[in-house]
């Protein structure tokens, strides 16, 4: 699934890395704990869906490869955080569902989880 | 087919698409030829099994195996409509190759027609054949990428000469400077990045000096992270002068944490610290006195 279809079917803005909306994930996480994400992810066309907008998200991602991520509840990033995910190439979604409500859909697509895709 | 274990082959498959791997000139036969017609065209085209067609849609298959009941029943004059298998399990051509793949682990067929999503007409074929010299094109393509990639780089190990090299990368680390957190292992994944580290090992090596470097900043005042790299592996120390570590072993269970909550915030502190460190290195020691500091050491084989 390329981002562009995950923007449309999660209703949601794109906040950084507009040009790189072609690529393919192949799958998803949702989660805020981001030790839980370090952890388990293994697997680099995958998109993290979150509540959280610190820093530590994008230091995250960077760190198993993630590279896009879409905040949930209609949250967004501060500036600065936008510039790391800039720098690192990650693109960054913002949608107005909650978590559940956002994975539920994309799974409902067609997007795997984890324990799909590792077994 | 045997059950894909490499990961990296594991998502190729994932990657590629069946249209990519599909034979898109199928020999295929009507419903009213006859079962010779079939066998003439098996022979002929060296095949084991034809897609039966009618005004471009497909409405069965028809195997070696059918062929030679017809033989034993003498009915090899019959036409193909009243000997062919009609359940026809097919796959569309925008599907991922991992869904043949796991069709023929199910299945045990030895081909699948490929079909177009909107119009559902017969558009390719599909054999484990196909799958593996796609796979393998694939395979080879990225390969030479990665070599391209690589010679780009600098790759210390090669490019110096001596009985040993070691690359000491330091760095220091304020406590409680929360919004940094993360920052020094990501400039750590670059440089190693710069140094031609195969992608994995730095996973590994930046999965637990993130781990570190979020212990350092929540519990303590500051400490300092030392990696040592190596040609046959990475060692990372890091020493604080933290308040220690009173139970080791309860900190090392999964879940255990102190953590406070600001910590929680940033989507840490939930007692996965030290077990993620375990888990993705090859050694690691810690050494803490209460009321002193810690010292970790953790070591990933190259």
């Amino acid at each position: 699934m390329n981002i562009h279809k995950v923007k449309q079917i999660l209703n949601a803005v794109v906040i950084c890395g507009e040009e790189l909306l072609d690529m393919d994930v192949k799958m998803g996480c949702g989660c805020d704990l981001m030790s839980h994400v370090l952890a388990h992810i293994e697997h680099k066309s995958t998109l993290l869906l979150t509540g959280l907008t610190t820093p530590q998200v994008i230091y995250t991602s960077d760190a198993v490869d993630i590279k896009a991520v879409c905040f949930v509840r209609g949250k967004r990033p501060d500036d600065d955080v936008v510039k790391l995910a800039n720098e690192r190439g990650i693109v960054l979604l913002s949608t107005q569902l909650p978590l559940f409500e956002s994975c539920g859909k994309l799974y409902k697509e067609g997007l795997m989880g984890i324990s799909e895709h590792n077994g | 087919m045997d059950k894909i274990t490499s990961s990296k082959i594991q998502e190729l498959a994932y990657e590629c698409k069946v249209e990519e791997a599909m034979t898109k000139d199928v020999v295929t036969v009507a419903p009213s030829d006859t079962m010779v017609d079939v066998w003439m065209k098996l022979r002929d085209k060296r095949i084991s099994g034809l897609p039966v067609v009618s005004e471009g849609n497909i409405i069965g298959i028809i195997s070696v195996e059918d062929f030679i009941k017809c033989i034993i029943f003498g009915k090899k004059e019959e036409q193909v409509k009243d000997n062919l298998t009609a359940h026809v399990e097919f796959i569309y051509s925008d599907e991922q190759l991992i869904h043949v793949i796991k069709k023929f682990e199910k299945y045990r067929f030895g081909r699948f027609p490929v079909k177009d999503r909107d119009t559902k007409k017969l558009i390719g074929i599909i054999t484990k054949g196909d799958v593996i010299r796609c796979l393998l094109k694939r395979f080879e393509k990225e390969y030479l990428e990665e070599e391209a990639q690589k010679n780009k780089m600098c790759n210390i190990f090669k490019d110096i000469r001596s009985d040993k090299t070691t690359v000491i990368l330091k760095y220091n680390i304020k406590g409680k400077e929360f919004k940094k957190a993360g920052e020094k292992s990501s400039f750590l994944k670059s440089a190693l990045l710069r140094m031609g580290i195969a992608t994995e090992i730095i996973r590994r090596i930046v999965i637990a000096s993130m781990e570190t470097e979020m212990n350092i900043i929540i519990f303590t005042d500051g400490g300092e992270i030392t990696v040592f790299v190596e040609e046959d592996k990475i060692k990372v120390n890091a020493v604080d002068n933290g308040p220690g570590i009173p139970d080791i072993e309860k900190a090392m269970e999964p879940g255990y944490s102190t953590a406070p909550d600001w910590v929680r915030e940033m989507g840490f502190g939930a007692g996965m610290g030290l077990p993620n460190i375990k888990n993705y290195t090859d050694e690691m020691k810690i050494n803490s006195r209460v009321g002193e500091g810690t010292n970790l050491e953790f070591i990933v084989n190259i």
